[in-house]
C-alpha cells in the first residue's frame, strides 16, 4: 500500500478525534442521563428547586433536597461522579407534596442537576454547584 | 443477606383525614458503591439497596431508585397524604435479592 500525503492527513485527523473523545465523554456525563430521562424534549428552568449546601465538608454524606410541585418524577445527576446517576424519585397518588430529601456521595467539587418531569409532560431543571472538601468515593 | 440491616421509620401515630404528614426513613446499610478498592487494589463489587418504596393500602406514595451515589445508611424524607386509618408499608430491595420491610400504623381520629 502506498502511503501518500492524503492518507497521512486522514490518519492524523482520526488520531486527533480519538484523543478528544475522553474529554467529550466527560462533558456529556450527565447529559446522557438527562437525554435518557427526557427523550430529547425541551427542558426549561424554573418550577423545580434543588437544595444543596454551597460547601460540603464531607463528600460521603451531602444532604440534598428536591422540590417540584406537580412533578411525576425527579432525577438527580452528579456530573462529576464516576457514575453520574444518583437517584430517581417517582411520586405516587398519595404523595403529600412532590418533594424529597436524602443524603448523597460526591466525588469532588461539581455541579448537581435535578430534572423533573411534570404531570403535563414538560420538563424542568435546576442545578447547584457544590464545593466538596473531602471526596466521597473511596480511593 | 447483608448483615446488620435494620430499617427505622418515623411516622406520626395519629392524623386527621386528608392531612399531609412527613415521613422519615433510615435503613442501616453499607451501600458499597463499587468504586472503593481493598488493600490489594481489587475493586470491591457494588452492593447497594437499589429500590425503596412507600405504599399506603396498595397506593403508592413514593418510589426511589437508588445508585451507588446514595450515602451509607440511606435516608429519605418525604410527605404523604393520609386518607384514612391504615398501614404505611415500606420496602427496600437489596442488590443481593433480600427485601427488607417495615410497617407503621396510623390512626385517623
Amino acid at each position: 500500500m502506498q502511503f501518500n500525503r492524503r492518507d497521512a492527513l486522514i490518519i492524523g485527523a482520526g488520531a486527533a478525534t480519538v484523543a478528544l473523545l475522553p474529554m467529550q465523554a466527560f462533558a456529556a456525563a450527565g447529559d446522557d442521563e438527562i437525554m435518557a430521562f427526557t427523550g430529547g424534549a425541551d427542558v426549561t428552568e424554573g418550577g423545580i428547586v434543588l437544595t444543596a449546601p454551597e460547601i460540603a465538608e464531607n463528600g460521603n454524606t451531602v444532604p440534598v433536597a428536591v422540590s417540584a410541585p406537580g412533578a411525576v418524577s425527579i432525577i438527580l445527576i452528579a456530573t462529576g461522579n464516576p457514575n453520574p446517576k444518583v437517584a430517581k424519585f417517582t411520586f405516587g397518588p398519595l404523595a403529600g407534596s412532590q418533594d424529597a430529601s436524602t443524603r448523597i456521595r460526591l466525588a469532588g467539587t461539581q455541579e448537581l442537576i435535578a430534572v423533573a418531569q411534570m404531570a403535563d409532560g414538560t420538563f424542568a431543571r435546576d442545578s447547584k454547584i457544590v464545593k466538596v472538601t473531602i471526596g466521597g468515593c473511596g480511593g | 443477606m447483608a448483615i446488620g440491616v435494620k430499617p427505622r421509620v418515623k411516622v406520626p401515630k395519629t392524623a386527621s383525614a386528608g392531612d399531609v404528614i412527613t415521613i422519615k426513613t433510615l435503613i442501616s446499610h453499607k451501600m458499597e458503591s463499587g468504586q472503593r478498592k481493598d488493600k490489594e487494589g481489587n475493586r470491591i463489587p457494588q452492593s447497594i439497596i437499589n429500590t425503596f418504596s412507600c405504599d399506603f393500602k396498595g397506593q403508592n406514595v413514593i418510589t426511589v431508585s437508588l445508585s451507588g451515589a446514595i450515602s451509607t445508611n440511606p435516608y429519605f424524607q418525604f410527605k404523604a397524604i393520609v386518607p384514612e386509618s391504615g398501614d404505611f408499608e415500606f420496602t427496600w430491595n437489596d442488590d443481593d435479592g433480600s427485601v427488607y420491610t417495615e410497617t407503621k400504623t396510623i390512626s385517623v381520629g
